[in-house]
């Protein structure tokens, strides 16, 4: 099946089976892989997308209802090579070490933003319950987070 | 050839932000699954329901006539391809017992996920399609699940070798005969203690993906793979394969994370070569979550019984061990030697006589094989040691911290020559955990603890603690000798200065997630005087670095680091003599200092590195016998063990209605010497503590008793949220290691040795009022109000 999806701001679309999950869609069709896959179970949050400006799993969504819409990943954040706020922020307190949970974990951080701008330490935490890191104990994460809240 | 920024302060010690992080933090970084090798053909791998069964039949007619597939091989059909089994380095007796293992099963399958069969077709999704139309007929045998019952031998799983156990391996040392049985027969105090290391999944975030591409002509190929050991592999995967090593090159993209279980040789990197080279096709394979829990190794997994025996003041008078390690079905790369790297460990930080009895049976049973998890036999025998310390304070009634300040090994014995022959370098537990009390404000928590823990009350207060050694920075070469391992401790690095000035570090180090990148650029700064922007760290393609023993055991920055050290000190010596020659003086009248040659006395004569560096490539003026260009290769052996070393306190609330437990504060002291750059530090800490505090209060993998993993993916196994974990406060002391130039030990496995027996402790001190003195670890609500009930009658 065909489907439409502007993805960073580029409309495209491509055919699919339809049981493609929007992940799948977005790194094999869109080619674009810094979207990471890190379980099968939608528990770890590695392939967090914004979908129409909202944090989501891009594997609980499949790419046919995704049609029409408008994704971010995390290569659609940074502008004229300038990184988003959240990124610099991570960068700066050591949020990230592997790195392979932190597309999504930048994304989930910025939707959690969005919707409270000045979050405790503990809404930091449990905003960001959905999302799995292994190596940083989260205590950067929410460093990071929380800095970039103050900006 | 002018140097970007003249360096007037030490870089060493600075908090420099990571250059690994904007490719990273913007999805440029490439994983081995985001690699785009066009005509590749996609690997998918049949795995067993059964955790030990015959195999009876596989037909594979109709997978074979599904959409995309182009091949499908048994065992059987690819055991002409091994030129030897799976790989196991370290036989750590002569008469240890290794069933060969292929990676694929012939006969039989030992647990559940064992490969059965290999699907080869046009895509991935065609690949794992067509698993389900394979037909594989199983006589279902006894699962063996315990690791007690497994050493019955009453159900064998392997029946060549006869029996389920591996090996047995014993450090008995006494200063005279009998001297264990005569300190337990003499002893104040003696405590008795067996504790559960449950197995534990690893979970790094990244699941293994592997990709092997053939070059069209002359048989070469390349396997890319999201492994910690690319060296280690290459020599594997040409020993298994019996093909020539110098026609692999093996490459480490970006890796998410390993913790050990990408320390490994696999079965899927071995089949991805094999099948890329019978097909003349790029193979590639990626591992879904559910797979990686039960096909990438598990760690931990031991049954432990410790003894301690002591003077009527407290002080330890010996110590006896007796452990059954988990091998799970089969030997992996280092399986068998897990429990080794913990053995010496047992007294942990304390000033024991020489009376030491320590004695490991490992067991093969049908469930995933174990092998280096983060600490590997560290934090085990740190969590036994720790738990014992405070199970003797409470028998001698007294605090537990006033017990190990009796004991401690004293500030002014290092370096101190250990019951084992082993020589710890440097320490001050004292200090450590002073630092550790005084963050905690011990006395004030105690007092709050006594007014809140009394009869009834439901929320109980827990204070625990630990002091730890970890034996790190693997490893003298003939130690490991000693100890049978295959293979040497060394790490190469090569420093090659360019004609423009700029700096290549070559290191055969393989980080995951580390930093090397920024720390090895800020050592070779220090050195040779350099910007750090102006150095780049080459590392994890075998092409490029062709020497190196890899990243694991906290062994990359004591030894790695210091090879780098020892690479730049011989680029110094080549430039001083081209310095020399250059200014008309003696080598020995220069001075080095900022990147610049100067005659000691006279500043004015003086020449920079980067002159060096261009005279050095275009050779019209070199002193005779001093070959062109400026580069260095140094190989560091190290002489020592690193024995970095901490305290860490964590206290803790439990709802004694629920069982639920609240970590409300975590303090980690910890000394790894010499710290490159503390921001690094600090966040090894942090994932290191996490981890250990996982294993205490949330993680486990579960079998059933036909041994089933019950716990096969992020919903079910609890790898801990943000919400689920503290914040962690982390302080340090510095007690530089006197064995290797830079004053490093490494810290990337401290926060987990230290973890688990913390929490451990702080969660029976808040209990023990209520009778409970023993819980197996992970203190879940589950079980933590089980043994309420138990302890109070089951009422």
């Amino acid at each position: 099946m065909k489907v439409s999806i502007t993805i960073n701001g580029s409309a495209q679309s491509h055919d699919v089976e339809p049981r493609t999950l929007l992940v799948h869609y977005i790194r094999d069709q869109a080619k674009l892989t810094g979207t990471n896959i890190g379980c099968d179970t939608s528990s770890c949050g590695a392939c967090t997308v914004h979908l129409d400006g909202e944090a989501a799993k891009s594997c609980t969504i499949l790419a046919a209802q995704a049609d029409g819409g408008a994704v971010t990943t995390i290569e659609g954040l940074a502008i004229n090579g300038e990184m988003h706020p959240m990124q610099k922020a991570f960068m700066e307190n050591h949020g990230l070490q592997c790195g392979y949970c932190t597309p999504g974990m930048v994304m989930a951080a910025i939707g959690l933003l969005n919707e409270n701008p000045k979050p405790t330490d503990e809404e930091v935490r449990l905003g960001l319950e959905g999302n799995l890191c292994r190596c940083t104990g989260y205590h950067n994460i929410v460093k990071s987070v929380l800095a970039a809240a103050n900006k | 050839m002018s140097i970007t920024q003249e360096r007037t302060n030490s870089i060493i010690g600075q908090r420099m932000l990571r250059r690994e992080d904007p490719a990273l933090l913007t999805g440029e970084a490439k994983f081995t699954n985001d690699l785009v090798i066009p005509g590749a053909l996609h690997l998918a791998v049949l795995r067993s329901p059964y955790a030990h069964a015959r195999i009876k039949s596989i037909d594979v007619t109709d997978a074979l006539t599904m959409p995309g597939v182009i091949a499908i091989y048994t065992g059987k059909d690819l055991h002409a391809t091994w030129a030897a089994p799976m790989p196991c380095a370290w036989p750590v007796t002569p008469d240890m017992k290794n069933p060969a293992h292929f990676p694929l099963a012939l006969d039989k399958v030992c647990y559940v996920g064992d490969g059965v069969a290999a699907v080869l077709a046009n895509s991935e999704t065609e690949s794992r399609d067509a698993l389900d139309a394979i037909d594989v007929a199983y006589e279902p045998l006894q699962a063996v699940t315990d690791l007690e019952v497994a050493l019955s031998d009453k159900t064998i799983i392997h029946e060549a070798i006869g029996t389920n156990k591996s090996y047995t391996w014993n450090l008995k040392v006494e200063a005279t005969e009998g001297a264990v049985d005569e300190a337990f027969k003499n002893a104040a105090f003696t405590v008795s203690e067996r504790y559960i290391q449950q197995r534990l999944i690893p979970m790094a975030m990244e699941p293994r993906a592997v990709v092997a591409v053939p070059q069209p002509f002359g048989g070469d190929i390349t396997l890319y793979s999201a492994t910690q050991v690319p060296h280690i592999l290459k020599v594997m995967t040409a020993i298994t394969l019996g093909i020539p090593e110098h026609q692999l090159r093996v490459v480490a993209p970006a890796v998410g994370g390993g913790f050990g279980s990408k320390l490994d040789v696999y079965a899927e990197e071995l089949l991805c070569v094999a099948l890329s080279r019978k097909h003349g096709a790029p193979v590639r394979w990626v591992e879904e979550r559910t797979e990686n829990t039960q096909s990438t190794i598990h760690g931990r997994g031991q049954i432990q019984n410790i003894e301690l025996a002591a003077d009527k003041d407290g002080k330890l008078t010996a110590v006896r061990v007796r452990l059954i390690g988990d091998m799970g079905a089969y030997l992996q790369l280092v399986t068998p030697g897990v429990p080794l790297l913990g053995a010496f460990l047992y007294a942990g930080v304390y000033d024991l006589p020489v009376a030491y009895d320590f004695s490991c049976t490992s067991v093969f049973t049908t469930m995933t094989p174990t092998d280096a998890y983060r600490g590997a036999g560290r934090p085990e025998a740190t969590y036994a040691i720790e738990v014992a310390m405070d199970a003797l304070a409470r028998k001698m009634k007294i605090d537990p911290y006033e017990l190990r300040k009796r004991n401690y090994i004293k500030k002014e014995q290092f370096p101190y020559t250990a019951f084992s022959g082993l020589t710890y370098d440097s320490g001050d537990h004292l200090a450590a955990a002073e630092k550790a009390m005084g963050h905690a404000d011990y006395a004030a928590v105690r007092k709050k603890q006594a007014t809140q823990n009394v009869a009834g009350a439901r929320k109980r207060l827990g204070i625990g603690m630990t002091s730890y050694f970890e034996m790190c920075g693997l490893a003298p070469s003939r130690v490991l000798a000693s100890l049978n391992y295959g293979a040497g401790g060394w790490e190469s690095a090569t420093v090659r200065v360019l004609p423009t000035s700029k700096v290549q570090v070559v290191t055969g180090t393989s980080p995951h997630g580390q930093g090397h990148e920024t720390s090895w650029a800020m050592i070779a700064a220090e050195k040779l005087g350099v910007a750090p922007e102006d150095i780049d760290v080459l590392h994890s393609d075998t092409a490029i670095a062709p020497l190196g023993l890899d990243t694991y055991g906290s062994r990359s920055l004591a030894v790695g680091g210091v090879a780098i050290a020892g690479a730049c000190d011989k680029v110094i010596d080549k430039a001083r003599l081209i310095a020399a020659h250059q200014l008309e003086c003696a080598a020995e009248d220069l001075e080095f200092a900022q990147g610049t040659f100067s005659v000691k006395g006279s500043h004015d004569k003086a020449v920079p590195l980067a002159a060096i560096a261009f005279a050095a490539f275009t050779a019209h003026n070199l002193p005779d016998g001093v070959e062109p260009n400026l580069e260095a290769q140094y190989t560091h052996d190290p002489k020592n063990f690193s024995w970095p070393f901490g305290a860490h306190i964590c206290i803790v609330e439990i709802d004694t209605e629920t069982g639920k437990v609240d970590v409300l504060k975590y303090i980690a002291v910890d000394d790894c010497g010499i710290q490159i750059n503390p921001l690094i530090v600090e966040g090894q800490v942090h994932g290191g503590v996490v981890q250990g505090l996982a294993q205490a209060l949330y993680e486990e993998a579960v079998y059933d008793t036909d041994g089933n993993l019950k716990t096969t993916n992020l919903a079910e196994y609890l790898v801990p949220a943000a919400c689920d974990v503290p914040p962690i406060t982390t302080d340090f002391t510095v007690t530089p290691s006197p064995t290797n130039q830079l004053g490093v030990k490494g810290v990337g496995e401290a926060g987990t040795i230290g973890a688990a027996s913390t929490v451990m402790n702080a969660v029976i001190d808040a209990l023990s009022g209520l009778g409970v003195t023993k819980l197996d670890m992970p203190a879940s609500p589950n079980n933590v109000w089980k043994a309420i009930q138990a302890a109070q009658g089951g009422k």
